[in-house]
Parts: C-alpha cells; sequence; structure tokens
C-alpha cells in the first residue's frame, strides 16, 4: 500500500495530490489494518503448521482466544477511542483492579447480585472517566500525568480495601461465571475419540456487541466523527464548530464506561482480585489500539483494527508460552518488543505522510 | 549568558512581593515545612538525631530526619535526571522504575555470577558499578533514539521500558534471587565506624556534581532552550535531537547510580517489587519543585527539595500505618492538585497569560 502510494505520487502529481490529501487518513489505516489482519491469519496458520500438536489445531484454542482477552477487547475499544480523539488512558489496569477487588468485597460481605456488581463497576469506570475527562479536557491538563495518577490512585484504593488476594465466594455469580455458550456443529475430538462441543463464555458476545456498536458510533454519528475530527486537528474542528473540550471530554467518558464494563469482564472471568490484579493492562490495551492502526498522534484508527490488535497479541503469546520456554518474562517482553515495533513503524509513516 | 541571567534578576527585582510569592521554591519549601510540622506534631521526638549503635556495634547516626535523608538518595538521584529530560523533551520519563530494576539485576549478575549465595564477590564492585550505570545509560539511550529520533511522545516511548523492563532484570539474573557478601551492602547502609548513612554521601557528591555541571557547562541553557522552542533552538545553532538524547542518557546514568545504592541496601534485587512506583515519585518531585511538566525552563533546587519533600510524606504515611501499597493514593491526588495548579486555565482564573505553546504542549500535539 505504501509503495502504492509512491507510485501514485510520482505519476501524475498535480491530481494525486488532491486526491492523496482526501484520502489519507483512510490509506494509513487501511495499510495497518492489513499489517495487523495478514499478521494474526499469518502467525495462527504457522502456529497450527509449526505448533499444531501443542493444541493450535483445535478449534477450542480459536475460541479460547477470545474468551481470555474479551475484557481486554472491550477495554482496547475504549482506549481506542481516547487515542483517536489524541489523548490517552494509561490509568484502565488500575481501576481494573479497583473494579475487581470492590465487586468481589461487595459480592462476598455485603450480599450484591449479579446486576448491583454491575452498577457498581460501571460506576467506577465512570467516576474514573468523569474525573479525568474534565481534568483533560477542561483544565487542560496533561493526559498522560492525569491518568497515571489515576492508575497509582485505582492500585492503592485496591490495598486500602484489601490488601490480599480474594476469590469470589458467592454461589449465585459463581454459577452465572461458570456457564458457557455450547457451540453447534463445531467443536474437538479428544484422545478418546469423544467430540467435544466448543465453548465460548458470555462475556465475548458482550464484548463483540460493543465492538459492533463502537464501529457504528465511529462511523456513522455526529460524536463518532467529531472523535476524529478533533484528534486530526482540533484547532480546525474548533473552526468546523465542533466543542473540542466536550468532545474530548466525552472520548473520556465513554473509555471510562467501557472500562467499567471490561473491569466487569473481567472480574467476571477471573473471579478473582488482588493488588497486583491486571498489571500492564493499559500496555496491553495501549499495544491492541497500536497494532489495529489506531495512531498515537490521533485522527486515524478504527475499531475493526483493535479487535484484531487483540488477537494478535494473544495468539502472539499464546505462541511464546507455547515454544517451551518456561521462563515467565518471555510474554512481558515480547509484548513490549511488539508495542516497539509498531510504534516505531507509525512513526516512520507519520513522518512520510509530513514529507509528501 | 551572564548578561542573561543579570536581566533575570533585575526583572525578579521588580516587585519583591510577587517574587517571593511566586518565587519558584515558594511551594516545595512551604509544603516541607508544612509536613516536618505535621510530623513534630504527631511525633514530637521527630527531630532528634542520636547516635546509636548497630548490630556490630560501629557508632551510626539514627534518627527520623537522618532516615528521610537516607531513603531519599535514589529519588533525590533520579529527580535530578528527570528534571532535565522533563524540561528538555516536554514529557516525563516513566521507565525509570523498570530500568533500576535492570540495573540491580546486571549489577547482581555482576556480582554473583549464577550462584545464590556467593561467599565472595565474582567481580569488584567498581567493575559492578560500572556496568550498571552502562545498563542505565543503554536503557536511556533507548528511550532517548525513540524520542529523538522517531519524534515518539515521551511518555509513549518509555512506556515500552516500563512493561518490560522488570522482566527483563529477571531475565539479567537469570530468574534467580541471588544475595551478594556483606561488604557490597557498605554503599547502601554505613562503612564501618563511619556514622553517616553512606547513600547521604552519595547524595551529596551527586549533587555538588550536578551544580558543576550546570554551572560550569552550557547542559543547562542548550536544555532550557530545546524545551521551552526546539526549532527556534535549532535555528540557532543547537541540535535539539542531540541534547534530547543526552539528557535521557544523563537520565540513565542516574538511574544507574540509584540502582545501585538501592541494591546495595539489602545486597539483593527482587526485579518485581523493587522501587514500587518510584517513576511516580520522581514525575511528583519534579512538579512539586515548582518545574512545569509540560518543559522549557526548570529549576534543580526545586526538584531536589521536591524529592526530600515526597520522602518525608512516604514516611510519615509509614507512621501513620498506611499500607505501602496504598501510599500512592496521597501522591497521586497531591500530583493531580500541583499539575491543576500549573495549568493553564488554573492560571488564567489569576489573569497570567495562557502562552499558545503551553495549551499544545498539554495536548502533547507539539512536536520538533
Amino acid at each position: 500500500m505504501l509503495f502504492l502510494n509512491k507510485t501514485q505520487d510520482t505519476g501524475n502529481i498535480g491530481v494525486m495530490r488532491n486526491k492523496l490529501k482526501r484520502r489519507e487518513p483512510l490509506t494509513d489505516t487501511a495499510f495497518l489494518l492489513t499489517i495487523t489482519v495478514s499478521l494474526f491469519v499469518a502467525i495462527y496458520a504457522l502456529a497450527i503448521v509449526f505448533l499444531g500438536d501443542k493444541g493450535f489445531s483445535k478449534i477450542q484454542m480459536f475460541f479460547n482466544l477470545f474468551n481470555e482477552n474479551a475484557a481486554l477487547i472491550v477495554i482496547a475499544c475504549g482506549l481506542s477511542i481516547v487515542m483517536i480523539t489524541g489523548s490517552i488512558d494509561i490509568s484502565v489496569g488500575g481501576s481494573t483492579a479497583l473494579i475487581c477487588t470492590a465487586c468481589i468485597v461487595c459480592l462476598n460481605n455485603y450480599n450484591f447480585n449479579f446486576f448491583t456488581t454491575l452498577i457498581l463497576a460501571l460506576a467506577i469506570g465512570l467516576t474514573f472517566g468523569t474525573v479525568q475527562g474534565f481534568l483533560i479536557a477542561y483544565m487542560e491538563m496533561q493526559p498522560f500525568i492525569v491518568t497515571l495518577a489515576g492508575m497509582f490512585l485505582g492500585r492503592g484504593l485496591v490495598a486500602l480495601i484489601e490488601v490480599n488476594q480474594i476469590q469470589v465466594a458467592n454461589k449465585g455469580f459463581e454459577m452465572l461465571s461458570g456457564a458457557r455458550i455450547q457451540i453447534p456443529f463445531l467443536g474437538d475430538i479428544n484422545k478418546k475419540g469423544v467430540f467435544i462441543q466448543s465453548k465460548l463464555e458470555y462475556g465475548v458476545i458482550v464484548a463483540l456487541i460493543i465492538v459492533f456498536l463502537m464501529i457504528w458510533l465511529l462511523k456513522k454519528t455526529k460524536l463518532g466523527r467529531s472523535f476524529y475530527a478533533v484528534g486530526g486537528n482540533s484547532q480546525s474542528a474548533l473552526m468546523l464548530g465542533i466543542n473540542v473540550k466536550k468532545t474530548k471530554f466525552n472520548a473520556h467518558l465513554l473509555c471510562g464506561l467501557l472500562a467499567g464494563i471490561g473491569g466487569f469482564l473481567y472480574v467476571f472471568h477471573t473471579r478473582s482480585g488482588s493488588v497486583q490484579q491486571a498489571t500492564g493492562l493499559e500496555m496491553d490495551a495501549i499495544a491492541a489500539s497500536i497494532i489495529g492502526g489506531t495512531l498515537l498522534t490521533g485522527g486515524v484508527g478504527n475499531i475493526f483494527g483493535t479487535l484484531f490488535g487483540v488477537l494478535t497479541t494473544g495468539i502472539v503469546l499464546l505462541v511464546v508460552t507455547a515454544i517451551g520456554s518456561q521462563d515467565p518474562w518471555w510474554p512481558q517482553i515480547t509484548r513490549a518488543a511488539m508495542l516497539c515495533f509498531f510504534i516505531v513503524l507509525q512513526s516512520i509513516i507519520c513522518s512520510r505522510k509530513k514529507k509528501l | 549568558m551572564s548578561r542573561n541571567s543579570n536581566k533575570l534578576y533585575t526583572d525578579r527585582s521588580v516587585s519583591v512581593f510577587k517574587a517571593i510569592s511566586r518565587h519558584s521554591l515558594f511551594i516545595p519549601i512551604a509544603f516541607l515545612a508544612v509536613l516536618l510540622l505535621l510530623n513534630v506534631f504527631i511525633n514530637p521526638g521527630f527531630l532528634t538525631i542520636g547516635l546509636g549503635r548497630d548490630s556490630n556495634g560501629n557508632p551510626v547516626l539514627v534518627g527520623n530526619l537522618i532516615n528521610i535523608l537516607n531513603n531519599a538518595t535514589e529519588l533525590v538521584i533520579l529527580a535530578i535526571g528527570m528534571t532535565l529530560v522533563t524540561s528538555s523533551s516536554r514529557g516525563q520519563d516513566i521507565s525509570v522504575g523498570a530500568t533500576v530494576a535492570i540495573v540491580g539485576g546486571v549489577i547482581m549478575r555482576v556480582l554473583c555470577g549464577s550462584e545464590t549465595q556467593p561467599s565472595q564477590l565474582h567481580a569488584p564492585i567498581i567493575v559492578a558499578l560500572l556496568l550498571g550505570c552502562l545498563a542505565g545509560m543503554a536503557c536511556g539511550a533507548f528511550n532517548g533514539i525513540l524520542v529523538s529520533k522517531f519524534n515518539i511522545q515521551p511518555m509513549v516511548a518509555t512506556l515500552i521500558l516500563f512493561t518490560a523492563g522488570r522482566s527483563i532484570a529477571s531475565m539479567a539474573m537469570g530468574g534467580l534471587k541471588p544475595k551478594a557478601v556483606a561488604s557490597f551492602g557498605y554503599y547502601g547502609n554505613f562503612i564501618p565506624g563511619f556514622p553517616i548513612p553512606t547513600p547521604i554521601l552519595i547524595t551529596i557528591v551527586v549533587i555538588v556534581v550536578t551544580i558543576l555541571a550546570l554551572k560550569k557547562t552550557n547542559l543547562g541553557l542548550y536544555t532550557r532552550a530545546v524545551g521551552i522552542n526546539d526549532k527556534a533552538s535549532s535555528l540557532n545553532g543547537l541540535n535539539p535531537e542531540r541534547i534530547k538524547f543526552l539528557t535521557f542518557v544523563i537520565l540513565g546514568l542516574c538511574v544507574g547510580i540509584a540502582g545501585f545504592v538501592q541494591s546495595s541496601r539489602v545486597q539483593t534485587v527482587n526485579p518485581y517489587t523493587i522501587v514500587p512506583s518510584i517513576e511516580m515519585d520522581v514525575i511528583l518531585a519534579v512538579a512539586l519543585g515548582g518545574n512545569s511538566l509540560g518543559g522549557g525552563k526548570f529549576k534543580m533546587t526545586g526538584s531536589i527539595i521536591g524529592a526530600y519533600t515526597i520522602q518525608t510524606l512516604t514516611s510519615m504515611l509509614t507512621t501513620l500505618n498506611v499500607n505501602t501499597n496504598a501510599v500512592p493514593v496521597f501522591k497521586a491526588v497531591i500530583i493531580i492538585i500541583l499539575v491543576a495548579i500549573q495549568s493553564p486555565v488554573f492560571k488564567s482564573f489569576f489573569g497570567s497569560k495562557v502562552s499558545f505553546s503551553r495549551l499544545t504542549a498539554g495536548n502533547g500535539k507539539e512536536r520538533g
């Protein structure tokens, strides 16, 4: 795609320049999305061929990729939106840890049920979103500093509530959390020759619904389009009559809401909470967004790419674990290396864009 | 340069009152004084310094103030480097905690080899120190290249090492948790027979070197120039990329020294728990010192006082039996308040001018 740009540019500069300028964000997105999707497919295919005996050829493996990452998908959606607006949020890991512990404490000690827990999770997420959004949009503070403080605040509050690791001890919640959807006609044959249907967690359905909602929101609604406008160039967005501050605030609010949902899915999946819960989640979410083609500079990105970003990181981590390295440090280093690669790639693309 | 500073002083003397209330060291000193008063209020014997004896019978200075001065060493050293990075690149390095872990891991590996409880050191301590500093500077150079060459926001660039650093440290130590012999502990505790904790002496040396470097070289001037406007500084013949890179390498050197002191304190390193959330403390120290987190002018003295203030706060919270994991809550609130006071919107309420560059720097959009 990059190559294509170049030939067009040298061929018919006058006309093409105009066309290119109009379509530039789209080309970037498409280019980065192509890389991500093909990377995912390539890694998955290679894993099936070379590591098939380690479970990669099983269909359940594919569904597990979703089961494990449902919360991350939702949180990464929120981060993509914030990053499209040209801001960032690194507090999601902290708020997730807080949601996990708070929900479990309430479930165990205060007789909360499924719905009140959900409301609590959303409330925590929204609180983070509102406060950070206000500070960033209306007080014009650096998003990184504000959300860094939010991150430590979240983890610190966990320690104030409960220092030790805790588990859910609530029958109703456990039953709901253990429920699985049986996928018809899909499944694997185990060693004994018995056909086992593939299972999907309910959280994945929620995550996918949110992904499609967010795609719709970004593509079709006024709010979604203003996110892109503000991220692309807040000055010209202001001149177009968009309320830049309000848009930024809304982005953070939405991210907070999604972090709340994601945090709830996280506790729904893991059923445990601790101070160290979800360490590095913010980093995973940012990596997923970046890998999915969201530019750090804002204005470019889409949720579909983010979904594939999550899946790509997920499959890479599975491969790294399956390759046989038992050392606990490889997953984290791989994540960082991938993030580094994509950040540098983006930076190169951006600097090319400036030169054009 | 001298004419410049003269002009600065005459400007300042125009209104004395403004100079006092708006003096860049006003916030940190006032904050420190309040904290010390609170401490004295909580514990009347807070300020006493006595001469005690350690378990081996050597004379040592004991007292809360000595503890604060001692424990603040890493913070002060890191704050010095962070001030330069903040000033030149308009962002902060959030990987300092992780890189301290890397340095600790390297030092432990050099000193202990692959033994868990070696009876003697495998290499002279000076070699370990040099290699540790080298590791720190390599990390700094990595961050510096990402920031200066690839134009990535400092906090995003350092997010990479922030995530991977502690794992890399674990890898450097081969997954072991070796404990070095007691003689390595002199640098983080006491040299036998000398009552002042060694870290305090190291801090003094580092501060003196910093002051000399800022007075005798153009480092401070160039850093400020690049931070205030890197395009203008490049038109004036500076190389902003190189200066940004240099500040990150200097921070790396600071990380190396801090990691050395930290790993010497207990002669062992747990990469996953060493200096938890120190990046927050360091950024807080810089902000508390009256430095704008949006870059530009900096006040090194402010950062150093800020670092001691943070350590006082930490030790006060510990005295009040706050869980160590919960301490960041208070710091997070304080940093939000501090940055809010610095923010252009807050300032415009009080009638001071809002510069356009600060607005855009606040959005993290301005690029070189």
